[in-house]
């Protein structure tokens, strides 16, 4: 081995030989370099906040505007059918279950005036005889409970029950 | 820096509240609402479903769903008494107008099922994502960025419930987003703001006040194909093990 590197020409073969791996591995780290800038310049800065997603996109899906106002908002301005609405059966039923979604009437009320939905259509949609209905929801057939009839001829559609209701036509629960 | 203990008093609890907004992260919108404190989830009780569709309709409203795609839709069981394992599932436009009627003293058991994203904890959905653009957001909603999705649809096969769609315009996939925009307002979702039954009711188990947890030991409560562990967050009380 001595002798072999005694003049020193091998040696420098072998670095001819090797230099262009040397040229790759500089190729590399400059490619590297690139992708490295590129990157940070294309990643978005909350990407990886929180894992591995966009951080700021849990504010772009928050930023969407809501359309229905919620109960507490309607109830804040009609205080007088909050009232007859805590007395009856429909209690529970939000506004907006009914009169739809209003956070445009509630962001400028004078904006527009909220449409009273039909009664006929908007009772029998909950309240129409079915089996497939829980047996303790009141249930009836609109054709031979009314005839057609608007209910609020005859319910107050906040607090729809009767005191002393009429003898026929009751609504108690269960398909009739 | 010398602070006297005056100083300290003052520092103390404005620290506390620089604090709480570095707690807040985003949504910047809702500076109070801190991910931190939240991990949604959904009740869906059956025995008060009546099938009205309003859910259906308050959603498509809300979060302006295309005609024909549903984030959440009502399915109607038809239990047979004599296959039980097979039940006629109907939801004609995803019960957005109702169902028909049935006429009392019809064999077998009807009942209503409404389905929607199970905000799965361990979701497969968020999994298969190649690009990061689903994910389970520390308030536990998994929920899409539209600016990152690119619509390869990986998702809307892994989902084990069928929640997800591609959006006709946008081409990227869509879903639930349990409301993000409103829960994190102090708003309830739109479906149970709607539900005139209370068969849907929003639930936060980090809340220690909130009535969910009563309930889960007070009622027998499941979840739909629990056998895939997807760690869902819908509960459903009183469902009927033909439920698929």
């Amino acid at each position: 081995m001595a002798k072999y590197f005694e003049d020193g020409r091998a040696e420098r073969r072998f670095m001819k030989d090797a230099a262009h791996l040397f040229r790759f591995a500089g190729l590399f780290l400059i490619a590297f370099l690139v992708f490295w800038v590129i990157r940070g310049y294309v990643v978005p800065k909350s990407f990886g906040q929180y894992g591995h997603y966009r951080g700021s996109a849990l504010g772009d899906i928050a930023a969407h505007p809501a359309k229905f106002a919620g109960h507490d908002t309607c109830e804040a301005c009609h205080t007088d059918i909050a009232d007859t609405k805590t007395k009856g059966k429909h209690a529970h039923v939000n506004c907006e279950a009914c009169h739809g979604a209003l956070a445009v009437h509630a962001n400028d009320p004078t904006s527009m005036t909220p449409v009273k939905p039909d009664t006929a259509v908007l009772c029998a949609r909950c309240h129409t005889a079915s089996a497939a209905k829980p047996k303790d929801f009141p249930q009836v057939d609109p054709a031979d409970h009314s005839g057609g009839v608007p209910c609020q001829t005859c319910h107050d559609p906040h607090s729809p029950a009767f005191e002393a209701g009429p003898a026929t036509a009751t609504a108690a629960g269960g398909a009739k | 820096m010398n602070i006297s203990r005056r100083h300290l008093l003052v520092l103390l609890p404005a620290a506390a509240v620089a604090w709480k907004f570095v707690q807040a992260g985003t949504p910047e919108a809702s500076p109070n609402y801190a991910m931190g404190d939240h991990w949604w989830g959904m009740l869906i009780d059956i025995p008060k479903c009546i099938g009205c569709g309003n859910c259906v309709r308050a959603c498509q409203t809300e979060n302006d769903v295309p005609d024909g795609f549903f984030r959440t839709w009502v399915e109607r069981y038809h239990r047979s008494d004599f296959h039980l394992e097979n039940p006629e599932v109907i939801s004609p436009d995803g019960g957005k107008e109702g169902f028909p009627s049935v006429k009392e003293g019809e064999e077998g058991k009807y009942f209503f099922v409404p389905k929607m994203c199970n905000h799965c904890a361990d979701s497969p959905c968020t999994q298969v994502c190649p690009v990061g653009a689903t994910f389970v957001s520390p308030d536990g909603v998994v929920l899409i960025d539209p600016k990152y999705c690119l619509g390869c649809a990986y998702c809307v096969q892994a989902c084990p419930y069928g929640c997800r769609y591609i959006h006709p315009e946008k081409k990227v996939a869509d879903k639930c987003t349990l409301c993000y925009h409103r829960i994190t307002k102090g708003l309830t979702t739109a479906c149970c703001e709607a539900c005139p039954t209370g068969a849907r009711q929003l639930a936060d188990l980090k809340n220690p006040k909130d009535p969910i947890h009563e309930f889960l030991k007070t009622h027998t409560v499941q979840v739909l194909k629990p056998q895939m562990a997807t760690g869902a967050k819908a509960f459903y009380n009183g469902l009927d093990g033909s439920v698929r």
